[in-house]
């Protein structure tokens, strides 16, 4: 198996200070909180009526507007929406790096990891470093730090570069080692903020590969943001779009999982196209 | 999935040899130029600058003394860089000279680690605390434009005609520089590593330790070596002004030149500190490089 080892029971010990609220009941969760990893069984992330509010008075901006969605584990996830629906916002409260105004978000004690559209690999250290830091702040023993980072490394195809500095990859290679790192946090939740979104075509037809098959190997819930609505078809198990100022939920598109799927497949031509008609519908709203 | 673990990277075949080609393809052709030629030509592209600036001192030397501006040359009081050099060589081969430039470097050096420490230590604090972030900031940017030579009376007054009142200049002069350094290193750590770092688990200390301050390190680097400028001139200004009776040193022996009219004398003196200067400073710059080439942050240019 190449799943990193699960620990039982909440496992995040910040995850009060973080805005989650491992304790509290939400419909849908029923008694799975804490017990991530076993697929199918519930929710990984529930966010009920969640607002976000920046600044006061006349000249406030709600971000977010009493949006609720969960996801099931082991599930992936697409946000897909034009800007100004919030879909960054909403990963970083998920993250617990940004706080709700109103609402209330629930990843049942589950580690939760996000990834950037920018690598934020730290230039000082080597590939190997990057992973052995995320690892470290876990408190993992050196050698085993060492031994993990370079297994973590080779599921992405990037052992002989684990001595190279992000300056000396390309940016696929970056975003690889990003995801390395991401995975190191041994986390049951991704969030992705449009981690493809600064690479060329090529480059991220052959990470949608790589990511897909690295998620159904851990199991990992993932909820990707994407403005690239082709992207969302291809990856999703569901898609769902967002209005913008303020973001809700405004459809929901399940994908079934017939077979293998690739960027230029009919199916996910078809259901991009649906998704980009309601999305422009709602653009024009904006007119 | 059991299997993919046992023999290479995991993944179907056709799918690694994609991505493995894709890498090879966006890595290009690096070239390891190695080897003697090498080496020579690095060699070479980091002295011609130096050996350049040293004839061009030489030259304006050699103009200066055809020039007769004092009126002095007929009179052997000022020599051309040959006999000057001459004499610079001659006194080399004195102890005085040499005691002279021990007890300048050995000042340097104390004044310079106490401003090193007491800097860092200040913008360490400085720089945690948001409050006094915004009280000393302007505190700080004011004392580096204060001259160092106008705080001589009053050190001389606190400390007597003592070692201690050219120290407690170069730290005055130095500290402000290594903490501005520091504090502005950590006010530009980029936001997105700070993110990446939270969501890492790093908190308070580890924080710190992890990022912030190898993130600051850029800015701290170039504090330190402003720093060693401020310190450098407050030390000459220092032993020009503050004579210590019974102690050799290079401000000394400059002002011995200019009490016998010893226009030769204070050239070889000068010198001798230019010197001192530029080594210092070569060190400040190769260290400033190495940093960046790690981090990747040389144009070509800068790298070849």
């Amino acid at each position: 198996m190449n799943v990193l080892q699960r620990n039982g029971g909440p496992r995040d010990p910040n995850a009060l200070l973080n805005g989650h609220r491992p304790g509290e009941s939400v419909p849908g969760t029923g008694g799975t909180k804490g017990t991530g990893g076993t697929k199918g069984t519930g929710a990984a992330i529930s966010l009920t009526e969640v607002s976000k509010v920046y600044g006061r008075g006349p000249g406030a901006v709600r971000a977010v507007d009493r949006l609720s969605l969960t996801v099931g584990d082991g599930e992936f996830v697409c946000l897909v929406g034009a800007s100004g629906c919030g879909k960054s916002t909403l990963l970083s409260i998920v993250a617990g790096l940004d706080m709700p105004t109103a609402g209330q978000v629930d990843t049942g004690g589950r580690r939760v990891a996000i990834m950037f559209q920018e690598p934020a690999l730290f230039p000082w250290l080597t590939a190997r470093r990057n992973v052995e830091l995320a690892l470290r702040a876990l408190k993992v023993a050196k050698d085993e730090r060492r031994r993990r980072a370079i297994q973590l490394l080779e599921a992405v195809h990037l052992r002989d570069f684990a001595d190279k500095r992000p300056h000396e990859l390309s940016g696929g290679m970056r975003q690889r080692v990003a995801l390395a790192r991401a995975l190191a946090q041994n986390a049951d939740v991704l969030l992705m903020d449009e981690p493809f979104g600064a690479l060329d075509a090529m480059t991220r037809d052959l990470l949608h590969d790589e990511l897909e098959r690295i998620c159904s190997e851990r199991s990992l819930t993932v909820l990707f943001v994407t403005h690239n609505v082709r992207e969302a078809a291809r990856l999703g198990d569901r898609v769902v779009l967002l209005s913008s100022r303020p973001g809700r939920v405004i459809e929901e598109y399940d994908v079934p999982r017939t077979g293998p799927r690739r960027i230029d497949s009919a199916s996910v031509a078809d259901l991009a196209s649906t998704v980009t008609d309601r999305l422009r519908e709602e653009m024009s709203r904006h007119g | 999935m059991a299997s993919t673990q046992t023999s290479g990277p995991p993944g179907t075949a056709s799918q690694t040899a994609a991505i493995t080609g894709l890498d090879s393809l966006e890595l290009g052709v690096v070239s390891t130029g190695r080897g003697p030629g090498r080496l020579a030509r690095k060699a070479w592209t980091a002295t011609w600058p130096k050996l350049l600036a040293i004839g061009l001192a030489l030259v304006a030397w050699q103009l200066f003394y055809l020039s007769n501006f004092h009126g002095d040359t007929a009179a052997g009081l000022v020599k051309g860089p040959g006999a000057g050099l001459a004499d610079l060589w001659d006194q080399m081969q004195h102890a005085q000279l040499w005691q002279a430039i021990g007890t300048t470097a050995q000042t340097a050096v104390t004044g310079y680690l106490l401003a090193l420490v007491i800097g860092s230590v200040i913008g360490a604090i400085v720089s945690r605390i948001p409050p006094l972030r915004a009280a000393t900031g302007s505190i700080i940017s004011g004392l580096q434009t204060m001259p160092s030579i106008a705080w001589f009376p009053f050190a001389i007054i606190l400390f007597g005609t003592s070692v201690s009142a050219i120290l407690f200049v170069m730290v005055l002069g130095a500290a402000p520089s290594i903490a501005n350094g520091l504090i502005t290193g950590v006010d530009y750590t980029p936001p997105l590593l700070l993110r990446a770092g939270r969501t890492m688990g790093l908190r308070g200390i580890a924080l710190y330790r992890h990022l912030i301050l190898p993130a600051s390190l850029p800015a701290y680097l170039a504090g330190l070596k402003q720093g060693w400028a401020f310190a450098w001139r407050s030390l000459m200004a220092g032993q020009l002004l503050v004579i210590i009776v019974g102690q050799l040193s290079l401000g000394i022996l400059l002002n011995n030149a200019q009490d016998n009219q010893d226009l030769t004398g204070a050239i070889s003196i000068m010198i001798v500190i230019l010197i001192i200067g530029i080594v210092v400073d070569a060190i400040f710059s190769k260290t400033d490089l190495a940093v960046r080439r790690r981090r990747g942050l040389l144009t070509e240019a800068q790298s070849a």
